[in-house]
């Protein structure tokens, strides 16, 4: 009686174990899964990522044969050498050992490791060496507390949190090369679809690259522990079709837009003056003006772009004033400071800062 | 005759006869007994792990939904930092040594630790750092919030530790509780290596070892070498934020990278020195529940010392991500994976080890064969860790997180269970029930396996480890939610330990000399042993000196040479 509710449970525990890798395998494959979740490492949309794909499911193969194998053999010997109610209470025959035997479960796992390391330098070759092409963009991606600065040089723009790229095709590549920087500690660039992490790193260059196959927009976030909103520093990448990409370029490199409606453009004066005479400058820089500051995200194009503080709420005039008076509100432990404005400060400077698109 | 009745005197002077609740306590803090320095790290041990699974049950219920609100980002950080700090400091290190204080002497036929003054020493400079850690509760900025409790996680990457983004005493509590224990760590292992070479009872060979002093002697040597690297670190880093140094001060020119090269080289050979115990434990339990000598003796011992040597090269498998040539990514791929050789040859001795026995499922073997499957499994995502590509998708994910708690709570956690059920009775003489230890086990097995299991996937799904809340939009929430289900049976599960040890101290069947059937030389002895452990120290001639005493027609010396 009893051996058998022992032998259920073993393969009750069994059962268990392989429904979660089953469902494991479900939920990371090609299953719908992948369609909702935007950061999944099984589906790739660049060659960098692409390539790391097509390798983990070797490395996946190999390590899963092994686990089917011994994990096997396990269970068999437990079920088969357990002792059961009749049995005879003598020893069972003592055995200490067998050269041949050490041997061949030696050769058998070195083996395994040298096809596993030979495929693993070529794959680090292959994508940490990778060629520069002639139509490649480069970006400079600086990881601040906690926030992302993106400064194309070849370009003259400078943008914060959200990443706009060409997308690349295998005739014409266009891959996007990221040279990483760190302005304080060190933060590490993480978008799963397109490519595997690099680190920010303060006092040092990191390279990474990308090549994206589809236009979209691309989620990631910071994967190095930077302190208190580390959660929040979430990183957006746009890929754009090229002539899309073109247009956007165009607009970034334009000065700030100044409004044209008579009715408002007091309200925006009196707003831009605030900026102007505030701790806002200290800052934040809008180019074109007084304001050059450097230690926070570059407003120049500030309505341009879809969420602020970093990703962390959607980019409206109501979320701004709740960001300018309120930071922690939104993102506790924010490097920016509350701002303690009149109602009517406030207001003016809001409709100065959405007049920058 | 003298003291005989000094003793007596003694006695007499209180009713009832037994020594004061004081008298026992003034006892324990000043012992240099290696029996009761073992089972005080053990209890401090256990005590820690309590407080360490409250931090991460805190942590498990603000990620139960994205954007909770139970702890602000603040609480969630120093609680990452303590549980992470707490568990490999205060819990892992301290519990091990105490079964490596307690048996190593026992299992070698000897009478005491090399140095008992030295280890005396080393349990209470251990203990005291591991108060000063969580005195920074309440030291700094007082009770309101989580006080200053350290928030830079738990291997403190610079530049984050610098007085620019580290301001208040936080950061000094972690660097001066870690240089302390430290030290406390180092006189334990010296101790432990001293006793193994030196204080072998006659007959017993190196090669005629227990498997367990053998592997608590690797340990311990690794260990004299890792803690240098580590103690030096913390020192640089106190130079930095107090003497104007700049090793790791990023602003003034300093390597943010020498900080994780020195913590590294250090923080992979300790998990090592943490799971080595482990195997220990299952090299000594799963021979006895199988009723066969270890398959492979020789073979178990070149392994764990290769373990050994090659798990001091890895270390950079830590920073594949920090921008290293591919050249050295390689080397430490190449490094990592080798270290799945020897462990591989020590899960298969294992495997042949029950191969053929008579198995006797009875709750330490239990806990021993959870143990295998889980290390199993935690070796195979530890080898695709070191295949670098993925690695460079998973490093610092919830991936990772899975991996790391498979190996320290899959594999060496299920490990010290199967040794504190194994060895609860030679050190009580009490055995614990039977029946709440299976419901330990099943409920402990479940709850790991909802918690980690799942816990894989949400890293290949993107989500970074350390974050205190996440996006609604990044479908990770159901699997967070069924990770902290899972730790509620796994809290459940330790009550029902804790409760299990309380029970069977006061109520408990009497254990016996050797309620195992066993044959090492810790059952020759009274449970619980005797002052000086061998009134007569014993003459080994075998690995296994109670089965020849027991079978005398067939004896091991017979074929160990």
């Amino acid at each position: 009686m009893i051996p058998t509710r022992k032998r259920t449970r073993l393969v009750l525990r069994l059962g268990l174990a392989l429904l979660v890798i089953l469902a494991a395998a479900a939920l990371t494959g090609t299953g719908p899964v992948s369609a909702r979740v935007p950061t999944n490492v099984f589906a790739p949309e660049s060659t960098h990522a692409w390539v790391i794909y097509k390798y983990t499911l070797l490395v996946l193969a190999i390590t899963g044969a092994i686990f089917v194998v011994v994990a096997g053999l396990l269970a068999y010997a437990i079920v088969r050498f357990r002792q059961r109610k009749g049995d005879d209470t003598t020893e069972p025959p003592q055995v200490y050992g067998s050269e041949q035997v050490e041997i061949a479960w030696t050769v058998i796992p070195v083996i395994i490791v040298i096809v596993l390391v030979l495929t693993t330098a070529r794959t680090i070759h292959e994508i940490q060496d990778a060629p520069r092409p002639p139509g490649s963009l480069e970006v400079t991606a600086i990881g601040r507390q906690w926030w992302w600065e993106f400064r194309y040089p070849s370009l003259g723009i400078v943008t914060a949190n959200e990443l706009h790229i060409p997308v690349s095709d295998r005739a014409n590549p266009t891959p996007t090369f990221l040279r990483l920087l760190s302005a304080d500690v060190a933060h590490s660039f993480w978008v799963p679809r397109l490519a595997g992490k690099t680190d920010l790193i303060p006092n040092r260059v990191n390279q990474m690259w990308m090549d994206p196959s589809q236009p979209g927009l691309y989620l990631g976030q910071c994967a190095e522990y930077c302190g208190t909103q580390h959660a929040k520093m979430l990183l957006r990448v746009y890929v754009h079709k090229r002539e899309d990409f073109d247009r956007w370029v165009a607009e970034q490199k334009a000065p700030a837009a100044v409004a044209a409606d008579v009715a408002i453009a007091s309200e925006v004066a009196s707003g831009k003056r605030i900026f102007e005479t505030t701790a806002c400058l200290n800052c934040h820089a809008v180019a074109g003006t007084v304001a050059n500051g450097r230690f926070g995200p570059d407003l120049t194009h500030l309505m341009s772009r879809d969420t602020l503080a970093s990703g962390a709420v959607k980019n409206t005039a109501e979320n701004l004033k709740l960001w300018i008076q309120e930071p922690d509100a939104l993102k506790p432990g924010s490097l920016m400071p509350p701002m303690h404005l009149e109602d009517r400060e406030l207001n003016a400077l809001v409709s100065y800062l959405v007049t920058l698109k | 005759m003298a003291s005989e009745s000094l003793t007596l005197e003694r006695a007499g002077e209180r009713e009832g006869g037994g020594p004061t609740v004081l008298e026992i306590l003034h006892d324990w803090a000043v012992t240099v007994d290696h029996k009761r320095l073992g089972l005080l790290y053990i209890v401090y041990g256990v005590l820690f792990l309590a407080i360490g699974g409250l931090e991460a049950a805190v942590m498990r219920i603000q990620l139960m939904v994205p954007n909770n609100h139970f702890v602000t980002p603040q609480v969630f950080n120093r609680m990452m930092t303590m549980h992470g700090t707490t568990m490999v400091f205060l819990v892992g290190v301290p519990i091990l040594f105490g079964f490596g204080n307690y048996l190593v002497p026992l299992m070698i036929g000897a009478r005491d630790m090399a140095f008992p003054r030295l280890n005396a020493l080393g349990f209470w400079l251990t203990a005291f750092g591991g108060l000063l850690l969580y005195f920074s509760f309440i030291g700094g900025e007082g009770l309101a919030g989580a006080g200053s409790a350290p928030d830079v996680g738990w291997f403190a990457y610079a530049p984050l530790t610098a007085k620019a983004f580290s301001r208040g005493h936080s950061t000094d509590y972690w660097t001066l509780a870690i240089l302390l224990g430290g030290f406390g760590t180092v006189g334990t292992a010296i101790n432990i290596v001293t006793t193994v070479l030196c204080m072998r009872c006659p007959g017993m060979t190196l090669g005629k070892m227990p498997l367990l002093a053998w592997m608590f002697f690797t340990m311990s040597a690794m260990t004299l070498i890792v803690m240098t690297p580590l103690a030096a670190a913390q020192i640089m880093l106190t130079i930095d934020r107090y003497l104007g140094g700049h090793f790791f001060d990023t602003q003034a020119g300093g390597s943010a990278l020498l900080w994780q090269h020195f913590f590294w080289i250090f923080g992979h050979p300790e998990v090592y020195v943490l799971i080595i115990p482990g195997f220990a434990f299952v090299s000594e339990i799963l021979p006895v529940f199988s009723r066969k000598a270890i398959f492979g003796y020789p073979a178990m011992v070149a392994a764990v010392v290769g373990i050994g040597f090659v798990s001091l090269g890895v270390w950079a498998h830590h920073m594949f991500t920090v921008g290293m040539t591919s050249g050295a990514n390689s080397f430490f791929a190449l490094a990592t994976m080798a270290v799945g050789i020897p462990t591989g040859i020590k899960l298969f001795n294992w495997l042949a080890t029950l191969w053929g026995g008579k198995i006797r499922l009875r709750v330490p073997m239990l806990w021993c064969l959870g143990f295998l499957f889980q290390f199993l499994i935690a070796g195979l995502t530890g080898i695709m860790l070191a295949a670098v590509p993925f690695d460079w998708q998973v490093s610092d994910s919830y991936f990772v997180v899975a991996h790391f708690h498979y190996v320290l709570v899959g594999a060496l956690v299920f490990a010290i269970f199967a040794a504190m059920y194994y060895w609860f009775p030679k050190a009580t003489g009490k055995m614990l029930s039977e029946t709440l230890g299976k419901w330990h086990f099943w409920l402990f097995v479940i709850g790991f396996h909802i918690t980690f299991d799942t816990m894989h996937i949400p890293g290949l799904l993107g989500m970074p480890r350390r974050i205190y809340t996440y996006e609604a939009d990044r479908g990770w929430a159901l699997l967070n939610m069924i990770c902290t289900v899972g730790v509620l049976f796994q809290a459940v599960a330790i009550v029902i330990f804790l409760w299990n040890v309380i029970r069977s101290l006061a109520w408990g069947k009497t254990a016996g000399n050797d309620p195992w059937d066993a044959w090492t030389l810790e059952w020759a002895v009274s449970s619980p042993p005797p002052h000086y452990n061998f009134a007569l120290l014993p003459v080994v001639r075998s690995r296994r000196p109670l089965w020849d005493f027991k079978h005398p027609e067939d004896p091991d010396w017979k074929y160990q040479q």
